[in-house]
């Protein structure tokens, strides 16, 4: 058999997506136009809160090229967005409409649509629309005293949502140590090369409602926008064409994405919409903002007794489709890695003046384990405890595992499946010198440079369940088709399912074709989101292809007359184990002899094709943890990063090039919201970071090459092919390495208090010490 | 983010850049060159310009020359023309060190050095030169010609004293007498962002003394000046530490800084002091 690299499981080949992506093929959602089709474009709110006075349309409709604009009164008939999830009552008052209703409640929020012959024709529109606010106070802290929010009676705190197990006063009664300390994670988000894009068909011939530009979850935003119209599910479809990046901002269903759908119902003609850079900083989820107030009790040796935090979840204005998410999942993983005996998280679930807010990737991860780590470090420094034997006195340990919580991740109960993650710490110590490491940056201190190192765990979570299908035909060419209700956001999905599929099966990886985010062609799907995609479609990817492979050898053993279990796959090529220069037959034959129409078929079922199932009853919990080397500038604020060092335990990695590519990538991310990226608001609620001259993405100049250390030595127990998630460890510990980091390199113990660290933040704790 | 509507003119020649100038400049008329600053804000429809006069085609104005001691640039000369030492003097290689802060790769490709001047950004690196070194900015309409001296020329945030039908057809630099040492030094969040406050420095040292010294300042005020006070630190001392802290402790003291809801005036201050002690270590190390 050939020895050229086949694809198998762990390793790195080259990705399937490239081919057309490096030579201009790729085919986004910009590069989608349909016959007749209209472009929209939306006026916006100005003001961040106000009542709508007027909103005259009348010069805009008679503009040249216009087919007709939008307000409020037109889509009276579709409801608010609802939850992913379905109905949560007591959020219901806080979805938003798909155009304003009778108040603004940030700046950039849908007021009126305008649709036209082409983008510059409605955008000179619906410059042309008069429309007038009475401006209201706008609330632009979550940890501002709530307000009211409708004239309904509803208040801007929607809901205070708490979780923790235990009598957390009795622990700080009896503490020998109580440490309290006050954290604050700025706003920021994702910001995909590529901005939205939505496009709306409505196929008559078929009475099918289409929506092209869909990504992350195109099965969950059908069953919403079916719901929404009260179509069939099988009168509406989602397209998910090329993505360019997901992060957990693109492909939820926004107010854009519904208004093309109800446009080309209502006109009969497709309906386009590209989101510009500007409408993106604006209009697309926001995420991060959190200020807690935590306070440990801890016994003489520093041992966690109790945590008690209280937060306030800065939403901005309205609850979009993730509905609680981020403040559940900030409530349930801030243990994170240690062992708390009693545990209290209180969320204060605060609407303000703001871009709405959701996920982004990591979401609650990268804030709690912000405040959990530099916790950890007051508490280590208060006691005068290194911060690395603090760690180990609370870890986890794998004499532990699993260890449950009564706490829910996901409206998925805790338990860590398994890993040694103060081993996982060593290792990384071990891989970055500490000690000489230590030594070094002593001597450079002494010199009178400010550098230093800090060192984050974290937990991460991945593989949410409960099922998810795919399903696996070999055509008689022996092309292999893999249909999964997965998404393509560009992390390497089709190169990773084909991985799986093309072990299990047999066969070149580059032999299998993988479908996704098609909602015609397989009736369930998760998409990509929450690092579940290689552990549930490529567990259910692989129970498909055994199942075909199964098949195939059965039939090859009537063909080679011998029993299934003395044969073996390689390359698409069935032979016999102790004879591989023998008797063969390929994968494409064995298709054919099962074509409904061949007397070969024997009893079976026609076609070389199977469907597979996988489900879980808990996610899994790969772990890492991130080791930085600062300098600041003491004398402007500037920080930068010499060396970083992440350790992660994935279990199984299917492609490990992908993994270090998701993991650099998201250390970028980290980086950005630990030292660059906000969004800043003034105090009427004007957005300062509207463009990419004052929202601070870093660039190639600010992000040093990481080094990774990947490791397998905890293989989820929880799948058959021991795989944890790959997606959000880039990012989850970043802001509090960096922050470790900063402290060391000042000698400030606990200086860093709130994220990003900004020249002039640091500037001001800096003067702070001085005086 | 598509543009308002405009007209759109290309002339060939500098007369009848400024005659079209001359009849568009009552509705809203604008010089179009490198388009760096001008073309988002249209697309943010921040500028709606009614016309829009190209002067990419026109002759003449894409040359670099040296004329009666002075480095002449034209209007259509790119910041990447500087990535190389336009002239042998000191003046070529402070060109050479300044023009890689400027934004990025391809924004200097199409980029101006008049056209800078012309935008007035406050953290223009241009605008910081053209103060530091008293440039002499061309401006012609089709009244005829006029030279304006830098420090008569920057007039605040985006504000120039050419009149609005006058194209800035041509800046002047002195070429830099031989000797001449320069430090540059700015401070922004990430690389080729607009900086937050920028000091440019050039001196002599005859006999141990400091001559000629020269302290530029951008980003931190509203337009780039001369600092006559700092400069007035250095003129007659020995280079050094000591000098050096006076100059950037009286360039701080003499600056009224800009706030914005991101930078406070007291920070922009202690980064002017930095940077011009720093510049002026990198000038006399060099």
């Amino acid at each position: 058999m050939s020895d050229r690299a086949m694809g198998r499981i762990g390793e790195s080949v080259t990705r399937l997506e490239d081919p057309p992506l490096v030579t201009g093929r790729g085919r986004f959602a910009g590069d989608i136009n349909l016959a007749h089709q209209l472009h929209m474009r939306l006026l916006r709110s100005p003001v961040a809160h106000g009542r709508i006075k007027t909103v005259d349309v009348e010069a805009a409709r008679a503009m040249p090229g216009v087919y007709a604009v939008w307000t409020f009164d037109d889509i009276r008939d579709v409801p608010p967005i609802d939850f992913r999830e379905g109905r949560i009552e007591k959020y219901e008052p806080f979805r938003q409409y798909i155009l304003a209703r009778d108040r603004v409640r940030y700046v950039g929020e849908p007021v009126a649509a305008v649709f036209a012959a082409d983008p510059y024709a409605a955008e000179d529109a619906a410059d042309a629309i008069l429309a007038e606010f009475e401006e209201l106070p706008a609330i632009t802290d979550g940890a501002d005293a709530p307000g009211a929010f409708d004239d309904a009676g509803h208040r801007t705190e929607a809901d205070i949502v708490t979780q923790g197990y235990g009598d957390v006063e009795k622990a700080f009664a009896k503490a020998a140590h109580v440490i309290e300390r006050e954290f604050v994670v700025g706003r920021h988000s994702g910001v995909p090369l590529e901005t939205r894009g939505a496009i709306g068909h409505y196929d008559a011939a078929h009475d099918v409602l289409e929506l092209h530009g869909a990504a992350k979850v195109p099965h969950r935003n059908r069953e919403a926008l079916a719901r929404m119209f009260g179509r069939p599910l099988n009168a509406v479809h989602l397209f998910e064409s090329h993505v360019g990046g997901g992060f957990g901002v693109r492909g939820e269903l926004y107010p854009e994405d519904v208004l093309v759908c109800a446009a080309a119902l209502r006109f009969g003609r497709p309906v386009k919409w590209i989101e510009d850079r500007m409408e993106h900083l604006l209009a697309t989820n926001h995420s991060r903002q959190q200020r807690h107030r935590i306070r440990a009790a801890v016994d003489a040796d520093g041992r966690l007794l109790a945590i008690d935090d209280t937060f306030f979840h800065d939403q901005g204005a309205y609850i979009r489709t993730h509905g609680a998410r981020v403040i559940t999942m900030t409530c349930g993983i801030l243990p994170g890695p240690y062992k708390v005996a009693d545990y209290r998280a209180t969320g204060h679930f605060r609407l303000t003046n703001k871009t709405p807010a959701a996920t982004y990737r990591s979401p609650g991860r990268f804030e709690s384990t912000f405040v959990r780590e530099r916790l950890m470090d007051a508490i280590a420094d208060e006691l005068g405890i290194g911060r690395l034997e603090l760690r180990r006195r609370n870890a986890v340990g794998p004499e532990d595992m699993p260890y449950a919580l009564p706490l829910v991740v996901l409206g998925d109960d805790v338990e860590y499946d398994n890993g040694d993650y103060v081993g996982l710490l060593d290792k990384a110590l071990d891989h970055v010198g500490w000690d000489a490491l230590q030594a070094d940056l002593q001597r450079r201190r002494a010199a009178g440079e400010a550098v230093g190192a800090g060192v984050a765990m974290f937990v991460e979570k991945s593989g949410l369940g409960p099922s998810d299908g795919a399903k696996v035909t070999v055509d008689p060419s022996g092309a292999v088709e893999l249909i999964t209700g997965g998404a393509s956001i560009g992390q390497g999905f089709e190169t990773c399912m084909a991985q799986i599929c093309a072990d299990a099966l047999g066969v070149d990886y580059r032999k299998v074709r993988v479908v996704h985010g098609q909602t015609n062609r397989i009736e369930f799907g998760i998409g990509a989101h929450a690092s579940r995609a290689t552990v549930m479609t490529g567990s259910a990817t692989n129970e498909a292809a055994l199942l075909v492979r199964a098949k195939a050898l059965d039939v090859a053993s009537d063909l080679l007359q011998a029993p299934a279990d003395t044969l073996d796959i390689q390359d698409g090529v069935v032979f016999r184990k102790d004879n591989p220069d023998g008797p063969s037959v390929g994968l494409g034959e064995i298709a054919t002899q099962l074509l409904p129409t061949r007397k070969t078929l024997g009893g079976r079922e026609p076609g070389l094709m199977a469907e597979g199932w996988f489900h879980s009853d808990h996610q899994t919990y790969p772990f890492g943890c991130h080791i930085a080397v600062v300098k600041v500038d003491r004398e402007t604020g500037h920080v930068g990063v010499e060396r970083y060092v992440i350790a992660y335990d994935i279990g199984r990695a299917v492609n490990p090039m992908l993994v270090e590519g998701q993991i650099s990538g998201g250390f970028a991310q980290g980086l950005g919201g630990a030292l660059y990226e906000e969004f800043v608001y003034d105090e009427r609620g004007q957005p300062q970071s509207v463009t990419f001259a004052d929202y601070l993405l870093p660039t190639a100049r600010e992000v040093p090459d990481i080094e990774l250390l990947l490791r397998e030595d905890a293989p989820s127990p929880r799948n058959p092919l021991g795989i944890k998630g790959a997606g959000e460890a880039g990012v989850t510990g970043v802001g509090a390495a960096i922050a470790s980091a900063i402290d060391d390199a000042l000698q400030m113990p606990g200086a860093v208090t709130q994220l990003p660290v900004t020249p002039q933040r640091l500037k001001v704790l800096l003067d702070g010490a001085r005086d | 983010m598509k543009p308002a509507p405009f007209q759109y003119h290309a002339p060939k020649t500098v007369a009848d850049a400024v005659a079209l100038l001359a009849a568009h400049a009552g509705d809203d008329g604008r010089i179009l060159a490198g388009g760096q600053s001008l073309v988002p804000t249209m697309a943010f429809r921040l500028a709606r310009p009614a016309h829009l006069i190209d002067i990419n085609n026109v002759e003449g104005l894409d040359c670099i020359a040296e004329a009666g001691g002075r480095l002449c640039i034209g209007a259509t000369v790119r910041h990447a023309a500087f990535h190389k030492p336009v002239t042998a003097g000191p003046l070529g290689a402070l060109l050479s060190a300044v023009v890689r802060h400027i934004a990025h790769y391809p924004i200097r490709q199409r980029g101006t050095f008049c056209g800078s001047l012309a935008h007035a950004d406050p953290a223009s690196e241009w605008c910081c030169v053209a103060a530091a070194l008293d440039a002499e900015l061309v401006a012609r309409s089709a009244r005829g010609e006029r030279v304006i001296q830098a420090a008569a020329f920057f007039d605040g945030a985006m504000t120039t004293t050419l009149a609005e039908d006058e194209l800035l057809a041509e800046a002047r630099l002195p070429l830099l007498p031989e000797g001449t040492k320069f430090g540059f030094q700015e401070f922004s969040r990430r690389a080729g962002d607009f900086a937050i406050a920028m000091a440019l420095v050039a001196f002599r040292v005859e006999g141990g003394r400091i001559a000629d010294a020269r302290i530029g300042i951008g980003g931190a005020e509203p337009a780039a000046r001369r600092i006559a006070k700092a400069e007035a630190a250095l003129d007659g001392a020995a280079p050094g530490k000591d000098a050096f802290a006076a100059a950037a402790d009286a360039a701080a003291a003499a600056m009224d800084p800009m706030e914005d809801v991101n930078t406070s005036a007291g920070y922009r201050r202690d980064l002017v002091r930095t940077l011009v002690r720093r510049a002026l270590e990198d000038a006399a190390a060099a």
